[in-house]
């Protein structure tokens, strides 16, 4: 819809004759804003505060599914419980392992792609489109496809190392490669959105700036090193913030995968909250459990965001 | 300083033809790197194509072999006519297509008032919905479990939709972009006597077609992909969305290997698909998303 200079011009006349209405008109702004507001607030309310004041409420209590209700009050009994259950403590350390090997790579292997793709090449559609597809697929069907790469035997990875004349590996029944295994579908599946965030931030250096260090003597290699990254550093803050908070929740790819084995060693702490909560029915307890995790992501979150200001400030 | 700078001009076109020889060398390696990247990213997904592509006899057979004595649709069809699968299409496109309109409805209003409609309370609130971007999702999935459970939405569509809906990661895009809107066509309405609502539906709405776009694609590819919600909100097989049943074919199909990929590559088609249509979105969507 465009309108021509005239209405506009018109309808600036007349809103200078409001002020008289002025009264009436603030009073239907509260109501008329407000109305608009309302149904994205009910949802929100009733789906997101709710869960977590309701969260906070269940993990004092002994508060059980079949009930239906409130129980027992413990107080911090949950949680005086949980701090005291070892199963807990390495949940959550798995969860933390499995944040610390993978967010590196996802975080160095998008930037190394977008790099390599942000040069002048042809073809560049197929190459974002190849790293970038995975990330698209249901979790389901990533695992799908990588337990039947991962079988013994006959699965075409160790396939292939037999038939260069190296030992098979169980990747997803032996204890010390399995973390591994889920880091490598999980690297797989999901480097294509940071790569991609990479290669939008890519696009906003002006080029100019490169032209002028070419001018200067500046070789490819040192305008990666000293333009490039340095420019990307706001970006790289706000993918690793992504990154943690994303990697602390990791539950899908491990529990279809392994289902947290083998003998526990990939169980994620939002597996245990799973297996406390919806197999053992001890909602309440699991409330203390992911109110844990909450709190943790949160702390991290927080410290993140304070560093990106202050990079802001630095930069700005 | 001037001849200084002419000196290094000079020298900087003089080295220009061995530069052009090295960054030629230099594009060629790196389009042979990323090639054997490409290769190793897609080999799965052509893999698992062979696999499912292979009558189910050839799957396990040693040594492994990329050919077939004849490659046959078989395994799709089975799949298709056996499994639930249509099924859960049907649930999947519905949820998906449900979640993505409602969201962008709730978000664009509450985002248009938060943009244009000066009310009391307006920044505060504004605030309180901008933090629950800061609430990790699956963390809430006890409690909120417990709530769909009170409302009786256990095993529903309502019970997978109704906590998708408030997203205010979409409020937060629609408040950027109707704040980039020149607020001299709404105004402009507003004073030939149209009503708020219609400013919004007829003004503003159709301006911001790009984040109309944005918004409901992402979100619908979120919601097709949603694993862990659906997962525990739905126990009735008919009821489960693509990513929550395909998790259960594995056991019911034994080692049907071929079967398995078949099922597997047709829940994941129409996500590939929606991401081929709507490619410049979902890039802008999220490069968007970074910007402030």
């Amino acid at each position: 819809m465009s309108l021509s200079q005239q209405q506009v011009a018109q309808a600036r006349e007349q809103a200078q004759r409001v002020p008289r209405m002025k009264g009436t008109l603030r009073w239907r702004n509260e109501l008329v804003g407000f109305g608009f507001v309302l149904p994205f607030l009910i949802a929100y309310a009733l789906f997101l505060l709710w869960p977590v004041l309701l969260g906070l409420r269940m993990s004092l209590y002994n508060w059980n599914l079949a009930g239906g209700g409130t129980s027992a009050f413990l107080g911090l009994g949950n949680y005086q419980e949980l701090f005291a259950d070892a199963n807990f403590w390495s949940a959550l350390w798995h969860t933390i392992l499995f944040t610390v090997l993978s967010t590196p790579f996802l975080v160095i292997l998008a930037l190394a792609l977008a790099l390599l793709i942000n040069r002048t090449i042809p073809a560049k559609w197929l190459f974002r489109l190849a790293f970038f597809a995975p990330f698209v697929l249901p979790v389901t069907v990533v695992v799908l496809i990588w337990q039947w790469l991962f079988t013994p035997g006959f699965g075409l990875i160790n396939s292939t190392l037999t038939a260069i004349g190296l030992p098979t590996v169980n990747w997803l029944t032996d204890p010390h490669v399995a973390m591994i295994s889920v880091v490598v579908v999980t690297i797989w599946w999901t480097v294509g959105v940071n790569f991609l965030l990479y290669l939008a931030g890519l696009q906003q250096i002006p080029q100019d700036m490169y032209e002028a260090a070419a001018i200067d003597g500046a070789g490819a290699w040192s305008q990666i090193l000293r333009i490039t990254i340095p420019l990307l550093g706001r970006i790289t803050t706000l993918i690793v913030i992504l990154q943690v908070i994303a990697s602390l929740q990791v539950f899908s790819q491990i529990y279809l995968l392994t289902t947290g084995g083998p003998d526990f060693v990939t169980r994620p702490v939002i597996q245990y909250i799973y297996e406390t909560g919806f197999s053992s029915y001890r909602v309440g307890f699991a409330s203390a459990a992911s109110y844990v995790l909450f709190v943790l992501i949160l702390v991290v979150t927080a410290g993140q965001f304070t560093l990106l200001q202050r990079q802001q400030r630095r930069g700005a | 300083m001037a001849t200084q700078s002419i000196e290094r001009v000079v020298h900087a076109r003089e080295t220009t033809a061995t530069d052009q020889m090295k960054r030629k060398f230099t594009n060629s390696g790196i389009f042979a790197i990323l090639l054997v990247l490409t290769i190793l990213w897609l080999t799965p997904l052509a893999w698992a194509l062979d696999t499912a592509l292979k009558p189910e006899s050839e799957t396990t057979i040693f040594p492994l072999t990329w050919l077939s004595s004849h490659f046959t649709l078989q395994a799709f069809a089975s799949t298709l006519s056996t499994s639930d699968l249509p099924r859960w299409y049907f649930n999947s496109i519905l949820t998906s297509v449900v979640i993505s309109l409602v969201t962008v409805v709730l978000a664009s209003m509450a985002a248009y008032a938060f943009s244009r409609i000066p009310f009391r309370g307006r920044g505060v609130l504004f605030w309180i919905i901008l933090a629950g971007i800061m609430i990790p999702g699956q963390v809430l999935i006890v409690p909120l479990f417990a709530l769909m459970q009170s409302f009786g939405f256990v095993d529903t569509y309502q019970g997978i939709i109704l906590p998708q809906i408030a997203s205010p990661f979409a409020v937060f895009i629609f408040k950027q972009f109707f704040d980039g809107i020149p607020r001299d066509y709404d105004e402009a309405a507003l004073m030939d006597g149209a009503s708020r609502l219609r400013v919004y539906w007829q003004v503003l709405i159709p301006l911001a077609r790009p984040a109309v776009a944005t918004v409901a694609i992402l979100t619908f590819v979120a919601a097709w992909n949603n694993f862990i919600w659906p997962f525990i909100v739905i126990t009735d097989t008919k009821m489960m969305t693509i990513p929550v049943g395909l998790a259960t074919v594995q056991t019911s199909y034994g080692i049907r290997y071929a079967q398995i990929m078949a099922s597997a590559l047709l829940g994941g088609l129409p996500a590939v698909i929606i991401f081929l249509f709507f490619q410049r979105q979902i890039v802008e969507g999220l490069a968007g998303g970074l910007k402030e």
